[in-house]
């Protein structure tokens, strides 16, 4: 770190034009090293098999004979959602956490110093694949929801809704899974730059998903067992997938995903500080 | 090096002080790595601080407006050996000296919806396959006092059951005007035998029960109940979804023949269990005596209690262990960057320097990764129960209790998940060498599956129930505290604590899994370069 600033000094014309590194310059930056990492296109594959495989098995799984079952048929073809992000955290945790384990964080500085910049590049960059990826996943699970729940009387022919994007409220639920999955991506990607570790951070990402709602069945009642619910990331976010029976949510869709927006916001934040603060 | 090679005796005791040596190295590794030190006391607080969290509360008003906890429907009725226990039914009694008999024969069992239950969704017949009566031998008319009982059933037959939890079959089919049931009650003593028959002159024994210490007198006669019923309105598997209504059982008996009765009684009508309990409790009931048909009608049940079928006056004991969740990911990242940090910071080439055998040193790790996480965990799983048992009776929530045996189970097993599913998440980070991804494929493989089959409730209990059979999540069985019965309907979803494989035989699925991570992890480790 301290050896480099003298070359730069030694070369005036260097000084006399000084080339402040731009925005543009850190997407770039951020975009050809997770262009280039083989690993990063096989997890967005990965996330997309996984979601579109579980929500299919869960969907070839439901049964509803009677025909009166009390089931969202949007909410049942989306529920890869539940493991996909899983894999899009290990994604976002990556872009981070990786730098850290093999000391290329220090390079990606030297060249970027405004930290602030690089993690919003960061961000940028990651936002754009996790969207496509997204996207396809949720087309995925909502076309194998729609091949595959009518044969077990969760269809039209059953008075249920029918699993098409023109409806407002199933395109709700397939819109804001994938601003869900963004989402997740960017707080993991706040939390790995405060964590620094990828194991730690992933641990504590799936710890904030997946804990909350189990310990919710367990030990909340009530009113607690509510709180938790709205303020949990995973069961608020989740809640932009509800199509049927909103008056017995525990919040509405969109105020959901607000307060998951939340949690990223802050997580984020937290990212930005403490990379200001420390040392690489 | 050269003096130990050349005295050939000394190899074999070189060769112990190395793996001994391996370990107080491995052990050097963990204490001296701060993050790692704090994961582990951290997940140890998680699973006690979940109980931190405040829980329901049971019981009425105080006389400020407060709600006050405790009260007299937040009292569970404990059964002859100690176990919760749900005692109400209609009575029809006489006194009995120490030996005695009583015969009778049923002829129709019908039921009926309580009259001022609200109707709800209505099964087409209101005779639940538990609906039961017959004869019983009782200490005494107090809820929770020891009996015997020979009873026709609504769909499983005669039963012989006694002290609640004991149960054995008799004759199958329903009972009827046609098929009308005989059954006999003998006591000697402490032993009451039961006997059915189709016909009246053959009899088959159905069982002997064994009542210590049944006092001298005791109250005998006719019964009738009818546990509430259950329209279960979603087949997910959680156990939400159930909606109950209260039924009424009315049976008919002729041929009452009682003997070593009292001289000069006559019948009584009680309605056992039905004090200032409300809510859950049955109406009444009654009998009517013409000629030689006696018609009893009674509501409630003779059963063991479980938690999950009230509205949360009691709690379960494993729900105070809910906090393993919490700590188990904790533990899981620990013992998952106690070899993936190796390979990140370079430092399993020096390790295998040091000592070449590469499986010694695996097994370094797994005997100092268990012992510390079992030892963490067992102290973590002890507090957690006192601090979750204190906080269900601070609000005024009784634990539906367990034998001290379940009890340690539950403790020891809990530090035992915890341990093995430590090892599990080493023998994947050896395996996978990325810290991360190995952290999410042991949260995926080990919590996901318990997420899906419980709170999620979207697959349907039998889905649910296979990923609990098969994947490593089957070792929470372990933390199963109340067993099944045959005798009672309840929902025995994982979301109220009932796992589908045996406690033992859960944890031994985990077992094996962290077997295969780590067979595959020593096989990866000797084949690839480090």
């Amino acid at each position: 770190m301290t050896q480099a600033p003298p070359a730069q000094r030694a070369c005036p014309a260097e000084t006399s034009r000084p080339r402040r590194t731009s925005m543009r310059d850190a997407l770039h930056a951020e975009w050809t090293k997770a262009r280039t990492l083989p690993g990063n296109g096989w997890l967005h594959l990965a996330a997309i098999a996984l979601t579109v495989v579980v929500s299919a098995a869960v969907a070839a799984a439901v049964r509803c004979p009677s025909g009166h079952c009390a089931e969202d048929p949007a909410k049942i073809s989306l529920t890869g959602i539940y493991l996909g992000q899983a894999v899009i955290a290990i994604v976002a945790v990556l872009a981070v956490s990786s730098e850290y384990s093999t000391g290329m964080i220090r390079v990606t500085l030297a060249a970027m110093p405004r930290r602030a910049t690089m993690l919003a590049a960061k961000a940028a960059v990651l936002t754009g694949p996790v969207l496509v990826a997204g996207a396809v996943a949720v087309l995925g699970s909502v076309l194998a929801g729609r091949l595959i729940l009518p044969g077990h009387g969760i269809g039209p022919a059953h008075g249920y809704p029918d699993l098409s994007l023109a409806s407002g409220p199933v395109l709700r639920a397939a819109v804001g899974s994938v601003l869900y999955l963004t989402l997740i991506a960017l707080l993991s990607l706040g939390i790995a730059a405060a964590v620094r570790d990828g194991a730690a951070a992933i641990g504590i990402v799936l710890g904030l998903l997946y804990l909350f709602p189990i310990l919710g069945q367990m030990v909340g009642s009530g009113t607690w067992h509510r709180h938790l619910e709205q303020l949990a990331p995973m069961t608020a976010g989740l809640a932009i997938q509800a199509t049927t029976g909103l008056h017995s949510l525990p919040i509405s869709p969109w105020a959901g995903l607000g307060v998951l927006a939340g949690w990223t916001a802050a997580a984020l934040l937290t990212g930005v500080i403490l990379l200001g603060l420390r040392d690489a | 090096m050269t003096a130990m090679l050349t005295r050939p005796g000394d190899a074999v005791r070189a060769e112990r002080d190395s793996f001994s040596q391996l370990l107080h190295a491995e052990w050097t590794k963990f204490r001296t790595v701060r993050g790692w030190v704090i994961g582990m006391i951290v997940g140890g607080l998680l699973i006690i601080a979940v109980n931190l969290i405040p829980g329901g509360q049971c019981g009425g008003m105080q006389a400020n407006g407060q709600p006050g906890p405790g009260g007299p429907g937040c009292a569970l009725t404990l059964g002859p050996t100690g176990q919760a226990v749900t005692d109400s039914f209609y009575f029809v009694h006489q006194p009995m000296g120490p030996t005695g008999n009583i015969t009778v024969r049923v002829t129709s069992l019908t039921g009926s919806y309580s009259p001022g239950s609200s109707p709800g969704q209505r099964a087409a017949s209101a005779l639940q396959p538990w609906s039961k009566a017959g004869i019983i031998i009782k200490a005494s008319t107090r809820p929770g006092s020891a009996y015997a009982a020979m009873m026709v059933t609504g769909s499983h037959g005669v039963r012989m059951q006694w002290d609640y939890t004991r149960d054995t079959p008799g004759l199958g089919g329903a009972v009827s005007e046609t098929a009308p049931r005989w059954l006999r009650l003998t006591r000697a003593g402490d032993t009451i035998t039961g006997y059915d028959s189709a016909d009246g002159a053959h009899w088959t024994r159905v069982g002997i029960a064994t009542l210590p210490r049944l006092s001298a007198a005791v109250q005998a006669g006719l019964f009738a109940a009818s546990p509430g019923s259950s329209n279960v309105t979603s087949q997910s598997a959680s156990g939400s979804s159930a909606s109950g209504e209260s039924t009424q059982a009315t049976a008919a008996f002729d041929r009452v023949a009682l003997r070593r009765m009292s001289p000069g009684s006559r019948w009584r009508g009680t309605s056992i269990g039905t004090g200032p309990n409300p809510g859950n409790q049955p109406r009444g009931g009654g009998y009517r005596q013409s000629g030689g048909t006696l018609t009893v009608t009674g509501s409630g049940d003779i059963a063991p209690k479980l938690p999950g079928g009230d509205g949360g006056t009691a709690g379960s004991v494993a729900d105070t262990e809910a906090g393993t969740f919490a700590g188990l990911i904790a533990v899981l990242v620990v013992a998952t960057m106690f070899i993936t940090a190796e390979f990140r910071r370079g430092l399993i080439r020096v390790t295998l320097t040091a000592s070449p055998r590469r499986g010694r040193v695996l097994a370094a790790k797994v005997i100092v990764l268990g012992a510390v996480t079992f030892l963490v965990g067992l102290p973590a799983a002890y507090i957690a129960l006192l601090t979750g048992e204190r906080k269900q009776h601070a609000g005024g929530i009784s634990t539906y209790p367990v034998p001290a045996l379940t009890e340690a189970r539950l403790i020891v097993g809990t530090a035992a998940l915890l341990a093995v599913a430590a090892v599990l998440a080493l023998g994947i980070g050896a395996a996978l060498r990325r810290g991360a991804a190995a952290v999410t494929a042991v949260i995926a493989v080990i919590v996901l599956p318990y997420f899906f089959a419980g709170p999620l409730s979207v697959l349907p209990a039998g889905a649910a129930e296979w990923l609990l059979r098969l994947t490593p999540a089957a070792g929470f069985s372990i933390q199963q505290a109340y067993p099944r019965y045959l005798q009672l309907d309840a929902s025995y979803t994982p979301g109220n604590g009932y796992f589908p494989l045996a406690p033992w035989a859960g944890f031994a699925v985990l077992c094996l899994w962290a077997a295969l991570a780590l067979g595959l992890a020593g096989y990866l480790l000797r084949r690839r370069d480090a």
